[in-house]
């Protein structure tokens, strides 16, 4: 898309050059009958991006408006840079998550570094204090040396990123299958504390007022990045490589602190905003929109990395590290020396208009004036076409897999040695989890949990999907995925407050794709509802598809929950031999999309497990219940792999071991997947009130001293393995299959 | 007593040091800005980690210009307690007040964990609340830990009884295991792991809590027979 | 004006883990030809011809900064260059 000279606003037409920029024929006349004109090349350029999936939400805005967004302490929905919570004493907690999938398909550091950047962005121009990180990462099977290499630079990318800035990396998740091959998904989520005073708009409000510029110099990095997020990965997206940018999160730290700086000190800070997706022409077009107003920019006062550059580039850039604020008038140097202080620009570049135009400047002459409402509001809203895929019937009448089990000890094995399942420490290791020294539980655990300094609470911390669910049936796989994320929570002894969601998918514009969006965002509204966590945020990430073929729906939860005391925080791992060993919940034999049918069968097919919603909240409140009355020792929600990994993964501290009967079908109650269970560890003298307040708690056996784990079923002992053996299986499985050959 | 802790542009453990000084130790402490000159006020400097300066070019290498550095070079001379830390570490290296470099780690990728230490010497004003040998528990955090010197130098560090702590199971690569050394004065020590992270059971580990007592201690006495 | 090339590497006797990590790549794809690998820096200083004298300002930046004299060699190569 580079021209030696700008094509005129005719050539635009009559070639429909607007087509190579993701406009289609009726879109580009939609802009020509608002502007009453042809639109010119920088013009067409800010319509363009504006009206992509990433910023407008065109295709995705019909199934966003189910989901509940409003709560008692919802202090803030979607709309803003990132949704904000109440958690008491005059603080909110603030959050969001997002993609950076395309980018990190072509460049994977750089992609994976400035998904990171780009969501603390998010958070701190909202005024709060960025204070955890997580991601949800998902690539191909981890057998070929490009999927290898993906992983591996994602993770370097995103530790290079977070550890630089001095944000902990304190949690996520990682999955491996083969529908990601072509393209992983990369979501990067961020957390932030703020004090309620503190809370910013992203708003231009009041005419005179000065537009300023702050943060890194623009270049031609990243220009069309969030077109290119909107279309599907193929062969030439290689050759689209310039549209990747490059991180700089020193920058960005110094950014932070300003930013912080003139937000909690200076009372003539009108609005604030991240230059992020479509940059300068975003971050002004939404500012001007949301606050009725307009803004003119005189674009030879932007500072500029490059030589020559045309405002279509500039407008376009996605240079990373950039703000736009704006100032009261005459209170312009106030900013300019709090970025001084950090070695930062500070440089007017615009004022707000009345007129709800944005209007460029650029050597003395208009290079573009279009209504901004039109740019930020008016993008088309399309109800796509959506139709059931066959294969959804045929999973659904398919007779339920009955795995054959020959050794019980060989697969549980195995199972742990599942990369989906095994021990991520290779790739937490890596993060720098414990900055700020307020990590209570470090990655490993059901949920990260920070403390909330100079308070007696803490926040705890998740991201979750598990997507194998969602592609047999995307409906009941939504409510699971947010009802597992809640488990997460509550296990670690939080209340669940709200989440934030990415959404993953593949084309939109397939109508088996737009079903599986449709179906999985209305068992997520009905998980929502039910377990009183509101959506305050989130993405939306479409055409994830290689060469046309689709991930599986992905619509990663981020969920934030509060722990209204240091004393609940609760571990999945046992403590103390003696301990009794409960499972609340009743086992069926569910093995559609499960691991073990995975793992034996290379493919996943079939029902998803069931849910019942009102079981879910039922047991989730009488377990938190419980630990908030100190009754609980560990917690840990029964997933992948079953009853037999969730016992395993209890043992991982390495200094118990346990001791515990099951009774029905053998291999379900090892192995399958029914939801709504927890494995929870009592001390003997709780017995009774634990199993009063916990109605569907039944004991299965205790903790023991000799770490080893010991089945027994119709009092005979079916499995018996020592830590040792567990933990290798389960800890060395990620570095060897890294480290094998192709 | 008084302790400064340095904040360059891109330090990023100021705060947990800053805490770790003032709420476990219950002593006073300050941050000061990089281009400070003068440190005449503290009794002792503390140089947090991160990424000063974005760790471009060479970890510390670029902080070492500071005009704050002057001052930490003074109260060094005077015989002042200096303790640096990871990227603090690094950056007195690079101004010459300690012998060494680092590089990369061996794995070449960031490492992040609680790594069990060895005390070495603990007759030293940084060192003297812990046991002969005893094993402490520190978290460790950096991506260039892995220390070297030539073999000169390393005799000498031996000789001279500065080494003070070594890694049990070296994480890193860097040469006999070090984990911390000091000055042939016995008042400046760079280590790589985070004492400062290691204040409090709840986080993990109180084992970093003796260091700082130690300084406070060794101040004590002196102060008291100064006074 | 002046272009200098400043290339810095480890010394001989420095071990280079990232040399080391890109030679076993290359062996793997079957390079058994290569030897060694010891990877260093590359830096292009453009400096104005009113420098005094400019082989000691270059040695005194390489010295104090650019290269770390403990682990680091150096060596550059000065181009003259007309400005821009």
């Amino acid at each position: 898309m580079s021209y030696l000279h700008e094509p005129t606003a005719e050539q635009i037409q009559e070639q429909k050059l607007y087509r190579e920029m993701g406009l289609s024929d009726e879109e580009f006349a939609l802009v020509q009958s608002i502007i009453g004109r042809l639109p010119n090349w920088t013009e067409t350029g800010l319509f363009s991006v504006m009206w992509s999936e990433h910023c407008s939400y065109k295709n995705s805005k019909p199934v966003l408006r189910k989901f509940p967004v409003d709560g008692e302490r919802v202090l803030q929905g979607p709309g803003e840079g990132a949704g904000v919570v109440d958690i008491g004493d005059g603080q909110a907690v603030v959050f969001k998550i997002e993609s950076h999938n395309h980018p990190s398909a072509i460049e994977p550091y750089q992609g994976a570094a400035t998904g990171v950047g780009g969501i603390i962005r998010d958070i701190f121009s909202m005024g709060a204090r960025p204070v955890a990180l997580l991601n949800s990462l998902r690539f191909g099977e981890l057998t070929s040396s490009r999927v290898k290499y993906l992983f591996e630079e994602v993770v370097a990318g995103i530790a290079g990123y977070g550890n630089c800035i001095g944000i902990p990396t304190v949690g996520g998740e990682v999955q491996f299958d083969a529908s990601y091959d072509g393209n992983p998904l990369v979501n990067a989520m961020c957390v932030g504390l703020i004090d309620h005073k503190d809370i910013q708009k992203g708003q231009a409000k009041g005419a005179g007022n000065s537009v300023m510029y702050v943060g890194a110099r623009t270049g031609r990095d990243g220009i069309h990045g969030a077109t290119f997020a909107s279309e599907e990965l193929t062969e030439a997206s290689e050759e689209k490589r310039p549209a990747v940018q490059v991180g700089d999160p020193f920058m960005e730290k110094l950014l932070l602190e300003a930013c912080l700086e003139l937000i909690q000190n200076c009372d003539a800070l009108v609005g604030i905003q991240d230059m992020g997706a479509a940059g300068l022409t975003s971050s002004s077009a939404e500012m001007a929109s949301k606050a009725g107003m307009g803004i003119e920019m005189n674009l030879d006062l932007v500072p500029q990395r490059e030589l020559n550059m045309t405002a279509y580039e500039m407008m376009l850039s996605e240079s990373q590290e950039r703000m736009l604020i704006v100032m009261q008038k005459g209170r312009e140097q106030e900013a300019i020396d709090i970025f001084e202080k950090w070695g930062l620009e500070a440089v007017v570049v615009g004022t707000v208009i009345e007129d709800k135009q944005l209007r460029l400047l650029q050597h003395g002459e208009v290079v573009a004036d279009v209504p901004v409402d039109a740019l930020a509001e008016e993008a088309p809203v399309y109800h796509k076409p959506s139709r059931e895929p066959e294969m959804f019937s045929k999973f659904q009448n398919e007779e339920p897999f009955v795995p054959a089990v020959e050794s019980k000890k060989e697969t549980l094995l195995q199972l742990l040695a599942q990369p989906t399942i095994a021990s991520k420490s290779w790739v937490f290791d890596q993060y720098d989890y414990m900055v700020r020294t307020n990590t209570v539980v470090p990655p490993g655990s059901d949920a990260a949990v920070i403390r909330i300094r100079e308070t007696d609470k803490a926040l705890a911390m998740t991201t979750d999907c598990n997507s194998r669910y969602l592609y047999l049936d995307p409906e009941t796989g939504g409510q699971i995925a947010v009802a597992e994320a809640a488990r997460n929570l509550v296990c670690s002894g939080a209340e669940p407050l709200a989440i934030t969601d990415c959404l993953n998918y593949g084309n939109p514009e397939k109508p088996e794709i737009f079903w599986q969006l449709e179906k999985s965002t209305d068992g997520m509204s009905e998980a929502c509802r039910t377990l009183g966590t509101p959506v305050i945020g989130g993405n939306v990430s479409l055409y994830n598809e290689t060469n046309g073929v689709a991930v599986y729906p992905t619509p990663v939860i981020g969920m934030v929950g509060l722990v209204h005391h240091l004393d609940h925080i609760t571990t999945q791992y046992f403590k103390a031999p003696g301990d009794l060993i409960y499972v609340i919940g009743e086992t069926l034999q569910e093995f559609g999309g499960s691991e073990l049918q995975k793992m034996q069968l290379g493919k996943i097919s079939g029902k998803a497990p069931a849910l019942n919603l009102e079981t879910e909240v039922k047991r989730q409140k009488q377990l938190l219940e419980a630990i908030q009355n100190g009754l609980v020792e560990s917690a840990h929600d029964v997933a992948e792999g079953g009853l037999s990994v969730a016992l395993a993964e209890s043992m991982m501290n390495g200094n118990t071991g346990a001791s515990v009967e099951l009774e029905g079908d053998l291999v379900s109650a090892l192995y399958s997947e029914t939801q709504s269970r927890f494995l929870v560890s009592v001390k003997p003298e709780n017995a009774k009130a634990f199993e009063a307040m916990n109605e569907d708690a039944k004991q299965i056996g205790f903790v023991t001293d000799n770490a080893v784990l010991r089945i027994d079923h119709e009092n005979q002992e079916v499995l018996a393995a020592a830590y040792d053996e567990l933990h290798s299986a389960w800890k060395g499985a990620i570095p060897c299959l890294l480290t094998s050959k192709a | 007593m008084r302790f400064a802790v340095i904040v360059f542009p891109g330090s990023n453990c100021d705060i947990d040091m800053f805490h770790a000084v003032k709420d476990e130790l219950g002593a006073e402490a300050e941050y000061v800005w990089h281009d400070e000159e003068s440190l005449d006020r503290f009794d002792g400097i503390l140089l947090p980690g991160g990424f000063s300066y974005g760790d471009y070019l060479r970890t510390g290498a670029i902080a070492q210009f500071s005009h704050v550095m002057d001052g930490v070079k003074k109260a060094a001379e005077a015989g002042k307690p200096v303790l640096g830390v990871c990227n603090g570490f690094q950056i007195l290296q690079e101004a010459g007040l300690l012998p060494g470099a680092m590089r990369r780690n061996e794995s070449l990728k960031f490492i992040c964990k609680q790594e069990a230490l060895k005390v070495v010497n603990n007759e030293t004003m940084f060192s003297s609340s812990y046991g002969k040998d005893e094993e402490i528990i520190i978290p460790i955090a950096h991506g260039a830990g892995n220390y070297y010197c030539d073999e000169e130098t390393l005799k000498q560090l031996e000789e001279e009884n500065r080494i003070i702590f070594r890694y049990k199971n070296n994480p890193n690569g860097s040469v006999s295991d070090i984990a911390g050394i000091m000055n042939a004065k016995g008042n400046v020590l760079g280590m790589m792991p985070h004492p400062e992270r290691a204040v409090s059971e709840l986080l993990g580990s109180a084992d970093g809590l003796k260091l700082f007592q130690s300084i406070v201690k060794s101040w004590r006495e002196n102060h008291v027979l100064s006074s | 004006m002046y272009k200098v090339k400043v290339f810095v590497t480890l010394k001989e006797s420095v071990l280079d883990p990232q040399g080391t990590a890109v030679k076993g790549s290359l062996h793997r794809m079957e390079y058994n030809e290569v030897q060694d690998v010891r990877i260093g820096k590359y830096l292009e200083l453009t400096i104005e011809d009113s420098v005094k004298d400019l082989d000691q300002a270059i040695r005194e930046m390489c010295e104090k900064l650019l290269s770390n004299p403990v682990i680091e060699d150096y060596r550059y190569e000065v181009e003259e260059v007309v400005a821009q």
